[in-house]
């Protein structure tokens, strides 16, 4: 591991927006468009499946204020997907703008364009629909080869083979071997075979879905979203919309939160199909309610685990089979599906010889799933720890040794997760540093404390990636302006992460000056460098590296124009931060003087674009250990202490790392404990509200305490890996280990409410 | 209907109709800090001050506020500034959203309380929804700021 001292890096510098943000400038969606654009809204489906038999608008458009009412009848037939992902995409084109059959509760029926939203949502209330209502596939353990069909429409298309096949419900399938699974289970001591539930459950950003298009002076389609995805965004539009992509601009503000949900264009072709067919600037904004039932939640899954052991502990075999509830639509179904097993059983090949992974991902009449942080790891980490934790409880053993014993090491080559090789890991040294942080020893005993209730501990490890490899692209273009200073100017986008900040860190340091004279710009088709966006954990290590390589190259350009004005040979000069100085002489030249000089006469950009992707994927590690004090009369289980070690190589930004992983514990303990998704007879989800669907408050989350475990990756930006997404990821297994420590009882569906905890325990 | 009010300090005359929501009616009136999130007055982020009460605006009609004072964000900006740097200095403004209704509450709970503890501080701000930040960095740069107060 390399130690070294830098000037920006792994400094905790303030994110450049904390300001603006705190005092409430207007700096989001709706603050910085125009007030005069149409509202839009969507009539929504009150079925899971049917078709619109007929659908009079007259008497809606006669409301004073109403522009234009649209349905299925006036919009283009091309298919296309609202996933953020590098084309061509692994999810299945299936959505039409209205399409005639309407596939969840919650799906788009008509759109209506008007100048107020009392109009607006007085003649949603004069549409008259009749629908042929049609049996719905309700159930993702019976969609398989269901007779009814979600996507019974010919011209549904793949632009991947990924095992998909809609006259059965798949959206993808697959199944991959790796050793003599069956001959070592049989060969082994013990062998347990659970089944976990996690449902779809919500990223609840505080920001809703919202967009803005209008036509620029150009006459161009110019759309302000909360978004991540910009250019996949510009590209999702033009397919559907039918229109060239140098027709189309997509930028975005600051964005109120995304967790994945704005990895999908929920809600881009609404007002953009508005603009195009009024001619006028045009608004969406979800409501939380909408956001709650029409957005882009995480992929219910039902995750299979078999695993064999030694008696002693050793786990040598494990096959995992997941069904992936994708919902009305494929978005990201292909995808996450992946993660349950690329990103749990690794954990284990410290001593695996074998594993299997298969999986089917089927369609159902729900609310469309995905993406949101974990991307599906984090329900495969919730099921392979919990059988692991059930293994030591079964043998006797303590919960932290039976993973000393089978953990994941530095240098170890990975079969269960394409072979890579664990070239950055310290999970060893989290777990000994969180074991002795936490005091575990002590507080995983099971303390009765005289009044009904108990406490105790549990423990989980975790892991992600950091990029999708061999895909994501990440440019950074890097400009000196007269003053020496620099223009940063990025496509990914930060989402309140504090990418702009840790990427300008970057550059303050390899370009020697202040993180303050770094201006970071982004993201905007017509002006960033291509970026798939911000999302699978890359920003910091693949957009990072193109930032490092535009330095590089700025730093030679620079070099080069100064070369010429001290009168010698390119390589006969040195950068120095504010100067550049010819080797061996005081003789130097300013960046001012560099830049003007850049400006007059010259043939050298004072500006780089560079472009960054990787071959791996380095998985940042992470070990969680919680206390719980539960109440066994009323099921309640309070949160005392979160302690985790979390191993991202070598953290930018100590501080926001920190704050990443204490929001996404909190995040995780939200959907392990109180976080719920269920839904009517008809299908429609009930917790369509904040007053239903509770996501933690601080006094739910107990106390927190983070710290890190460095490696240094060497293919990583200054040795970092990614922070973002695996910190969700224990603590719903360490809360059930913790539960089951309590009660005696394993609960292997999320959330685990008090009722079902204080049910168990009636005799 | 005629409405009369204090707005950030200055006296206002407005028409609204009778169900326009507070909320709605003072981003009209450009105090573009105050934020939806829930509409169910479950997140805290359209929090306002009505003759220094903090109230959700989402949940309240503009014509109660007919003769009273409220204050948004961009009125408080200099008493904000006094503590919202440490926050800033955690990171714990991560995405903003949440911000002016936190900042709004923080200014009430601490004109009411200038040295509250821990727990009271999470109890009062219980209101305040915040998906980013684990809600840790927001308590630490409260506390660091009242602790700077003290030295």
């Amino acid at each position: 591991m390399e130690h070294k001292e830098y000037k920006s890096i792994n400094k905790s510098v303030r994110k450049k927006d904390s300001m603006q943000l705190l005092l409430g400038k207007p700096v989001y969606t709706d603050d910085v468009t125009p007030k005069d654009a149409l509202v839009v809204k969507i009539l929504r489906s009150p079925h899971a499946n049917a078709m619109v038999e007929s659908i009079n608008t007259a008497a809606a458009k006669k409301v004073p204020g109403v522009v234009d009412i649209y349905t299925w009848e006036d919009v283009p037939q091309t298919r296309f997907a609202i996933a953020g992902q590098t084309f061509p995409e692994p999810s299945p084109y299936d959505r039409l703008i209205i399409d005639r059959h309407v596939r969840f509760a919650g799906d788009v029926v008509a759109i209506i364009a008007a100048e107020t939203e009392k109009a607006a949502l007085k003649a949603m209330k004069l549409i008259k629909v009749k629908y042929e209502i049609l049996e719905a596939v309700l159930d993702f353990r019976t969609a398989k080869d269901n007779p009814v069909l979600v996507h019974p429409e010919d011209d549904w298309f793949p632009p991947c083979q990924v095992g998909g096949d809609p006259k059965r419900n798949l959206v993808a399938s697959d199944d991959e071997i790796h050793g003599d699974v069956e001959g070592i289970l049989a060969e082994c001591d013990i062998v347990l075979e659970r089944t976990y539930h996690t449902k779809a459950f919500n990223q609840a950003m505080m920001e809703p879905f919202t967009a803005y298009a209008s036509f620029d002076r150009y006459g161009r389609l110019h759309v302000i979203s909360s978004t991540q995805i910009v250019f996949h965004t510009r590209r999702i539009l033009s397919r559907a919309l039918g229109i060239p992509k140098s027709k189309i601009r997509v930028e975005k503000p600051r964005i109120g939160g995304g967790f994945g949900a704005k990895q999908t264009a929920v809600c881009d072709v609404y007002p953009a199909f508005v603009a195009m067919k009024t001619g006028r600037p045009a608004m969406v904004t979800y409501t939380r309610e909408e956001s709650q039932i029409a957005g882009s939640p995480r992929h219910e899954m039902e995750i299979t685990v078999k695993l064999g052991a030694t008696k002693e502990g050793k786990i040598r075999v494990m096959d995992l089979y997941t069904l992936s509830n994708t919902g009305a639509y494929g978005e990201h179904g292909p995808t996450t599906v992946g993660l349950s097993g690329h990103k749990a059983i690794p954990l284990y090949t410290g001593s695996l010889e074998a594993h299997r992974f298969h999986y089917d991902v089927v369609y159902t009449n729900r609310q469309a799933a995905g993406a949101y942080r974990g991307y599906g790891a984090t329900q495969g980490i919730f099921a392979v720890e919990s059988i692991v934790s059930e293994l030591a409880e079964q043998l006797g053993m303590d919960a932290t040794a039976i993973r000393d014993m089978n953990m994941i090491k530095e240098g170890m080559v990975m079969p269960a997760y394409y072979n890579e090789i664990a070239s950055a890991c310290a999970l060893d040294r989290c777990m000994e540093h969180c074991r002795r942080m936490f005091n575990w020893e002590e507080r995983s005993k099971v303390r009765d404390m005289g009044n009904g209730k108990v406490r105790t501990a549990g423990v989980a490890m975790g892991m992600q990636g950091s990029c999708i490899s061999n895909v994501d692209v990440g440019s950074a273009t890097l400009k000196l302006s007269e003053d020496g200073t620099y223009n940063l100017i990025i496509g990914a986008a930060d989402m309140g992460t504090g990418c702009d900040t840790i990427l300008a860190q970057m550059v303050a340091e390899l370009m020697d000056c202040h993180v303050d004279d770094v201006a970071v710009f982004g993201a905007d088709t017509d002006v960033s460098p291509y970026d798939s966006g911000s999302y699978a954990s890359s920003t910091t290590y693949i957009t990072g590296q193109a930032v490092v390589k535009a330095c590089a190259e700025l730093k030679k350009r620079i070099c080069s124009i100064a070369a010429d004005m001290l009168g010698c040979e390119g390589e006969k000069v040195e950068f120095a931060g504010s100067v550049v100085r010819r080797i061996h002489t005081d003789q130097t030249v300013s960046l001012t003087d560099i830049a003007y000089k850049s400006q007059v006469n010259n043939t050298t950009p004072a500006e780089s674009t560079a472009t960054h992707t990787s071959p791996v994927s380095p998985p940042p590690y992470m070990v969680g250990m919680v206390e719980i004090e539960l109440d066994k009369r009323t099921g309640k289980v309070e949160i005392l202490d979160y302690m985790a070690v979390v191993d991202c190589g070598i953290p930018i930004n100590p501080n926001l790392a920190r704050i990443q992983t204490e929001g996404g514990i909190v995040q995780g303990i939200g959907h392990t404990l109180i976080e719920n998704v269920t839904y009517d007879r008809k299908g429609r989800p009930a917790e369509a509200s904040f007053m239903q669907y509770k996501v933690p408050t601080r006094q739910d989350m107990g106390r927190l305490h983070v710290e890190f475990e460095h490696s240094y990756e060497p293919t990583g930006p200054f040795g970092a890996k990614s922070i973002g997404e695996i910190v969700i990821n224990t603590p719903a297994p360490a809360i059930a280990h913790a539960i089951y420590r309590a009660t005696g009882k394993w609960f292997r569906e999320l959330p685990i409410t008090p009722e079902q905890i204080a049910m168990s325990l009636i005799d | 209907m005629e409405i009369k009010l204090k707005l950030n300090g200055k006296n206002i005359l407005a028409s609204v109709e009778a169900d326009t929501v507070l909320l709605d009616f003072l981003r009209d009136k450009g105090c573009l800090s105050v934020k939806r999130g829930c509409d169910t007055s479950n997140c805290g982020l359209c929090t306002v001050l009505m003759d220094g009460k903090p109230i959700l605006s989402c949940s309240t009609l503009a014509v109660r506020a007919d003769g009273h004072e409220i204050h948004t964000l961009e009125g408080l900006q200099e008493e904000a500034s006094d503590f919202v740097g440490f926050i800033a200095d955690q990171g714990a403004d991560q995405c903003g959203f949440c911000n002016p209704g936190l900042v709004m509450n923080t200014i009430a709970l601490l004109r009411e309380n200038p040295d509250p503890t821990d727990d009271e501080i999470r109890a009062y701000l219980a209101g305040n929804l915040c998906r980013c930040s684990g809600y840790d960095g927001q308590l630490r740069g409260i506390r660091n700021y009242l602790n700077s107060r003290k030295a």
